[in-house]
């Protein structure tokens, strides 16, 4: 308690504004490369948030599969891709006087649903008790996983596989120009296709007194 | 509201997540690479509110469909980026604008 006011609500006031100010410089910023950048900030700090709701696993994973793996993916594109940015950036002001007042409502209305008559405050959601000192969410999760989720879970693996065929089916390009070696057909040639013995008789040497 | 945290404060941050993701939709609306990671963050919103209910209701369902979410768009980025790289090489641009091949 520092002044009558609980850590872990400085702690999510703190965490929110970060993570409130790196969405907004993801959509703003001119150079998608920083908005790939805060928007791994951006993920970073909503994994804190959530550790914060005691969801230890999911926060590890949010890290790793998307400030890991994802991002990681789209800043390669980022910076491989030679993109103009100029025309990319134009009617930026002009969508702004539609996109900003639209997001605006769309805030009003959905708090103003939230915060009304305290449907979603304490009294109706009771904070809940601070987990045990051994709980593990992680095996909690993973339990309730492998239990009652497993065709799902497998379904998930699957999804993936297929993403990963489709992305590398996409991506791959056959280059017609490039010598390369294949080994399948080095090892099964025969002795036959490279070497032909022919059937000659001995010459003899050219006649004396020629040129 | 600074005496303890309530479920409404994780949904109004997921709320105010989602509002700036639509409004960065509407701005950047000539850049795919952007729109894309705008989706990546409404994602985000859906899954700060999922993980949320889950522990107000501790329910553990909520949790493991944060984990299904995380991975379906961890597959549709791989795949929307592998698009985009297609489509780079086909016509040297990402402008949506420009993309007007299916006269739609």
């Amino acid at each position: 308690m520092i002044m009558g006011i609980d850590l872990q609500v400085i702690l999510f006031y703190l965490f929110s504004a970060v993570l409130v100010g790196a969405a907004l410089a993801v959509i703003s910023s001119r150079n998608p490369v920083y908005s790939a950048l805060f928007l791994v900030l951006t993920f970073f700090t909503a994994a804190a948030l959530w550790i914060l709701l005691q969801v230890e696993f999911l926060a590890v994973v949010l890290v790793v599969v998307y400030v890991g793996a994802v991002m990681v993916l789209f800043l390669f594109v980022v910076m491989m891709l030679d993109i103009n940015l100029v025309p990319l950036k134009e009617g930026f002001v002009r969508y702004m006087w539609i996109g900003i007042p639209v997001a605006l409502i769309m805030a009003f209305e959905l708090l103003a649903v939230m915060w009304a008559k305290g449907r979603f405050g304490t009294d109706q959601f009771p904070v809940p008790a601070d987990r045990a000192a051994d709980y593990s969410n992680t095996r909690a999760v993973g339990e309730w996983l492998y239990t009652q989720f497993l065709l799902p879970f497998e379904v998930a693996g699957l999804i993936l596989l297929v993403a990963m065929v489709a992305a590398i089916a996409l991506t791959v390009r056959q280059r017609k120009d490039v010598k390369t070696q294949k080994p399948s057909r080095q090892v099964r040639v025969k002795r036959d296709e490279r070497v032909r013995l022919v059937k000659m008789k001995s010459e003899a040497p050219a006649s004396k007194g020629g040129n | 509201m600074l005496t303890s945290l309530s479920l409404a404060h994780y949904l109004t941050l997921g709320a105010i997540l989602m509002c700036i993701s639509m409004a960065g939709i509407f701005l950047n609306r000539k850049n795919v690479l952007i729109l894309l990671m705008c989706i990546e963050l409404q994602l985000l919103a859906v899954n700060m509110n999922f993980v949320a209910f889950s522990r107000y209701l501790d329910n553990l369902d909520g949790q493991v469909f944060v984990f299904f979410i995380l991975t379906v768009a961890a597959a549709e980025a791989a795949i929307g980026l592998a698009i985009l790289v297609v489509l780079f090489r086909n016509r040297r641009t990402i402008n949506v604008a420009e993309l007007d091949d299916l006269k739609g």
